[in-house]
């Protein structure tokens, strides 16, 4: 505007006074107003600098964080199936709530907490677990919501109440069977603050649910899948906008276990209240047929955050229903272990079958006078006899012939004082005691006298239900031990065990046990018409009697009754081990036994007509239904 | 006096800036209220700037000498319809400051109220006697722009009515103010400011605490301050685009049409986007700065210098404001937020201004 003179002096008008219309007036006032305006725009300029381009990022980040939420996607676990594709463990629909902790009120808890019946101070002690993680992340306060909280949550989670509170749809672990099995199958749950620091479990984070024993501990990799997101943009009240990122939840791989439900029914009906355990294997290839530990508990109580009654109720209750003692009740074996120690004597070459002692009701030994369990006594008794009678006096003679170490040498050949190596956490191992054993945990001398003890299955020997069927189950084939195990992999490469046995040995044992059935032995019991049973009883004072003798508890002790049976006779196809806890008497385990035998051998002649009936009369009979179908696979790839 | 109304006579930079101004604004006003109850507001705000022009235009075709002539009545007008506010306005969000008029619209008196005291403060400013402002003219003269703001207060509206508070420096700093007189007021403002703390209500306290301490209640009262510099930050240097802004658009930044817009133009446009916008201020005001400069008159000057002042600080409050540098005080952007007693009165000072420059050749 330089054209236009700043100054025009000349053009004043007359009839005014000079000194008011003086344009000249101010020049450095409004000069200086010019600078202020300046100063005021530098100063403007300034903040958007230090906002927009000296760190846009952490405000970037807030905008995200304010507009972006992150909602979980929960991905389903795998099911666990039997051997022939039936649902052992599932899972059901069931709505969880979250709470997002963004744009959380503290005093909001105390509402959330009295509506969905949890503990204030327990909400709050969660949101303190969850601290490390994002705050943009919801956290899960409560599964397995009823109607009731649902009801409230739907009521109470709009933008002017409880904008925190947002739904979660998840699957959530079902166990429809119950009780059944479930100390093989385990139970799921939220991993701990303490299981966190653990090297197995260091993996998760907090909130995810895990496999806390069992299988579902065991295979939990394989059977938990990925969790998803999905990444909606909210407005300021919390509500979606849109959908910004989907990752979708990868669901666990289903888990085909070796076990037959219905062997595992029959198993589980058999021990009816019993205290004990159950174990069936294939001795050909170790497959877990069924697997019962009693007492058992209900894992169903442990899918959400389990109770406290429920928890203190589990974990008073003095029969211990959590212990799994199929894999973990370490007691001695009693007279189950004499066909091993049979074997030990034929194999040493130190007896043979014509090898007899006279049994007058007992028998002294390095001063001590050993009582037979028939107080009249057997007579004259061989092998034969010693094993179908359970002759102690025989047995008492062969292990002193034989020798503690040599007795030790074919108990850990059977497999016994080791973990059998199956697929389930905290495996056993038990005892099998030897001079070197003895040295080394008492650093004492062993004592000729207490291989007399160990000869008929006492002392300080002690297995686990499990090792005695996979032992006695490996020794009745030849020699061949095949890893227990309970997941059924068709591309299974493990090679058995085999050990050097002979086989006129072996038979010359399995004639006994065969006899122990079938010739008016102990295990008459055991007996099925058609079906060659074989088997060894043995009841058996507890390991730790004798210190218990004189205590209160120790008056309750009964000796544990144990029964190991396979059949058919000539090649074994199932080894069954029954423990009866202070049952007494071993041949009150014998028809635990015989039962699942009998209900395997059902099974096998069900299908094998199915089989017969299907390959004669295609054109006529119906179509076999869904099910039958199905065992026919199971039927063609186990002939 | 037709001779003075010549289009080719007006202010075409101060015009162009200005347009280019509104334009922006109507333009971040539909980008912050798509979707809303607002939708309608770019429209709207369209209107308001083609009848501030010609508001504008009508003002500048008139003697400002005329104007001024009438100050007294003008303010006596002002104080009375203030007062019909008090008594009978509309209450909006807890305060009484509009007058509805026909078809919806409502007017906001204290608006227009600027314009009057400018007009006031030239006349009695022109009116003195010596180069230097003696106390008793000091006194009357706050007196007189202390009345409306007292009403105003009363509405309340502590914003609007501290915008009255320039119009009144301006006009004692060009009257010529005393060195005595700038350390009486610095003492009486040093005493009175903390008293004045106990007069404020809770909201306006609650405001300067999270001015001073945003983080201390993000989602209370410090909420405005941090999603406004949230929104901020978040454009960086490029912006994210018209309509693209998830503070603007998901509404976490509060009334992203009116007080916050330039919060929303922020994060759309960018750091280079808010230079061109503070460029364009920085000419306006420059240009009404020349224009008091080319003024035939002291009257002309102390006009357009008014004005200026006005101008200055609502871009440092508002603006300053958006980054967390100056306290929420709730006065809007000139010639961008959304309202039309906020457009027209603006238009209604650069009619005023153009009026001034239309008559620089002749007094």
């Amino acid at each position: 505007m330089s054209e236009f003179p700043t100054e025009p002096a000349e053009h004043l008008p007359l009839n005014k006074p000079a000194l008011r219309d003086d344009t000249k007036f101010a020049p450095g006032k409004i000069a200086l107003i010019q600078y202020l305006t300046l100063a005021v725009f530098l100063f403007l300029i300034a903040g958007f600098w230090s906002l927009q381009v000296r760190n846009p990022e952490l405000y970037s980040e807030q905008a995200e964080r304010n507009s972006i939420k992150a909602l979980p996607v929960l991905a389903p676990r795998g099911k666990i199936l039997d051997r022939d594709g039936r649902v052992i463990v599932d899972n059901h629909s069931s709505f969880s709530l979250i709470l997002s902790r963004e744009h959380l009120k503290p005093e909001h808890l105390w509402t959330i907490a009295a509506g969905l019946n949890l503990d204030h101070g327990q909400l709050e002690q969660r949101l303190q677990r969850f601290r490390s993680r994002p705050r943009y992340e919801p956290i899960i306060i409560k599964e397995e919501l009823t109607p009731g909280e649902l009801a409230f949550v739907e009521a109470h989670r709009g933008p002017e109440e409880l904008p925190e509170m947002e739904m979660l749809h998840a699957q959530r672990r079902l166990y429809p069977q119950n009780s059944l099995a479930a100390h093989v199958i385990g139970y799921v749950g939220e991993v701990s603050e303490a299981e966190l620091n653990t090297p197995e479990f260091i993996k998760y984070d907090p909130g995810d649910v895990i496999g806390k024993a069992g299988l579902e501990r065991q295979y939990n990799d394989h059977l938990m899948g990925v969790d998803g997101q999905r990444q909606v943009l909210v407005d300021n009240r919390g509500r979606e906008r849109g959908l910004i990122g989907f990752k979708e939840a990868v669901p666990g791989k289903n888990l085909r276990l070796t076990i037959d439900l219905d062997l595992q029914v029959v198993a589980d009906l058999a021990m009816e209240d019993r205290k004990g355990a159950v174990v069936a294997l294939d001795p050909r290839n170790g497959e877990v047929l069924a697997m019962v530990s009693r007492p058992a508990f209900d894992p169903n109580k442990f899918t959400s955050r389990i109770r406290s009654e429920d928890w203190k109720e589990i974990t008073s209750n003095p029969e211990n229903p959590m212990l799994n003692r199929a894999i973990q009740a370490q007691l001695a074996p009693g007279s189950v272990f004499k066909p091993i120690v049979a074997l030990a004597g034929l194999e040493t070459g130190l007896i043979d079958d014509q090898f007899h002692v006279r049994c007058g009701g007992g028998a002294s030994f390095y001063g001590h006078y050993f009582n037979c369990h028939i107080k009249k006594g057997h007579g004259a008794v061989e092998l034969h006899k010693g094993l179908t009678q359970s002759c102690d006096v025989f047995f008492y003679n062969v292990g002193n012939r034989v020798g503690i170490d040599n007795l030790a040498h074919y108990a850990e050949l059977a497999g016994l004082g080791r973990k059998t190596g199956i697929d389930l956490p905290h495996e056993a191992e038990g005892v099998v005691p030897s001079t070197r054993w003895k040295m080394r945990i008492f650093r004492q001398k062993w004592y000729a006298g207490e291989t007399i003890s160990v000869a008929i299955g006492q002392g300080a020997l002690t297995v686990t239900p499990l090792q005695l069927a996979y032992a006695i189950g490996g020794l009745v084939t030849g020699g061949v031990w095949y890893r227990p195990h309970l997941v059924k992999d068709p591309n299974r490469q493990e090679r058995p065990r085999v050990e050097k046995i002979d086989l006129n040995n072996a038979g010359k044992v399995v004639y006994g046990l065969y006899g122990v059935v079938n010739e008016g032995g102990t295990g008459g019991r055991a007996r099925l018409p058609g079906i060659s049973v074989c088997g060894k009883t043995g009841s058996a004072q507890l390991a730790s009697n004798e210190a218990l003798k004189n205590t209160k508890l120790g008056l309750t002790l009964k000796d544990n009754a144990w029964f190991v049976g396979f059949a058919p006779c000539e090649s074994p196809e199932i080894v069954v081990a029954a423990l009866y806890e202070s049952g007494e008497h071993g041949y009150l385990a014998a028809p635990i036994v015989r039962d699942v035998i009998k209900a395997h051998f059902d099974k096998k002649a069900r299908t094998a007509a199915l089989v017969a009936g299907n390959r004669g009369l295609p054109q006529f009979g119906p179509a076999p239904p869904k099910e039958d179908s199905r065992s026919l696979t199971v039927a063609a790839r186990n002939p | 006096m037709a001779r003075y109304r010549s289009l080719g006579d007006l202010d075409w930079p101060l015009l162009v800036v200005t347009v280019a101004i509104c334009a922006m604004g109507v333009l971040q006003i539909y980008s912050a209220t798509l979707g809303t109850v607002w939708a309608d507001a770019w429209w709207k705000q369209t209107l308001y700037v083609f009848a501030g022009l010609l508001l504008m235009w009508l003002a500048a075709s008139i003697d400002y000498h005329t104007l001024m002539g009438q100050a007294f009545i003008y303010y006596l007008l002002a104080l009375a319809a203030l007062v019909v506010v008090l008594l009978f306005g509309k209450e909006v969000f807890g305060g009484r400051r509009w007058i509805p008029l026909a078809a919806g619209f409502h007017l906001q008196v204290s608006e227009f109220v600027k314009t009057v005291l400018i007009l006031l403060v030239a006349r009695y400013v022109t009116d003195l006697k010596g180069d230097r402002l003696e106390t008793r003219d000091l006194a009357k003269l706050t007196g007189l722009v202390a009345l409306p703001m007292l009403l105003v207060m009363k509405q309340p509206d502590l914003g609007t009515a501290l915008t009255y508070l320039p119009i009144l420096a301006m006009g004692v700093f060009l009257a010529g103010l005393r060195w005595q007189h700038v350390v009486v007021i610095a003492l009486v403002a040093l005493l009175v400011l903390p008293a004045s703390w106990y007069l404020l209500k809770d909201y306006q306290k609650a405001r300067l605490v999270t001015f001073l301490d945003p983080g201390r209640d993000p989602r209370g009262s410090g909420y405005q301050v941090i999603q406004s510099q949230i929104a901020v930050g978040a454009g960086g240097m490029w912006g994210k685009g018209v309509t693209q802004g998830s503070q603007t658009q998901l509404r976490f930044l509060p009334v992203p049409h009116t007080d916050f817009i330039f919060s929303a133009f922020a994060e759309e446009h960018g750091f280079l986007g808010v230079v061109v916008m503070l460029g364009l201020y920085f000419l306006l005001l420059m240009q009404v700065v020349q224009n008091a400069q080319m003024a035939p008159d002291r009257a002309g000057m102390l006009i357009s210098m008014g004005v200026c002042a006005l101008l200055l600080f609502h871009l440092l409050v508002n603006i300053g404001m958006v980054v967390g540098r100056m306290p929420v005080t709730g006065i809007p952007l000139p010639l961008m937020s959304y309202g039309g007693s906020s457009i027209l009165s603006v238009f209604l000072m650069l009619g005023l201004v153009n009026s001034v420059r239309l008559r620089r050749f002749v007094s």
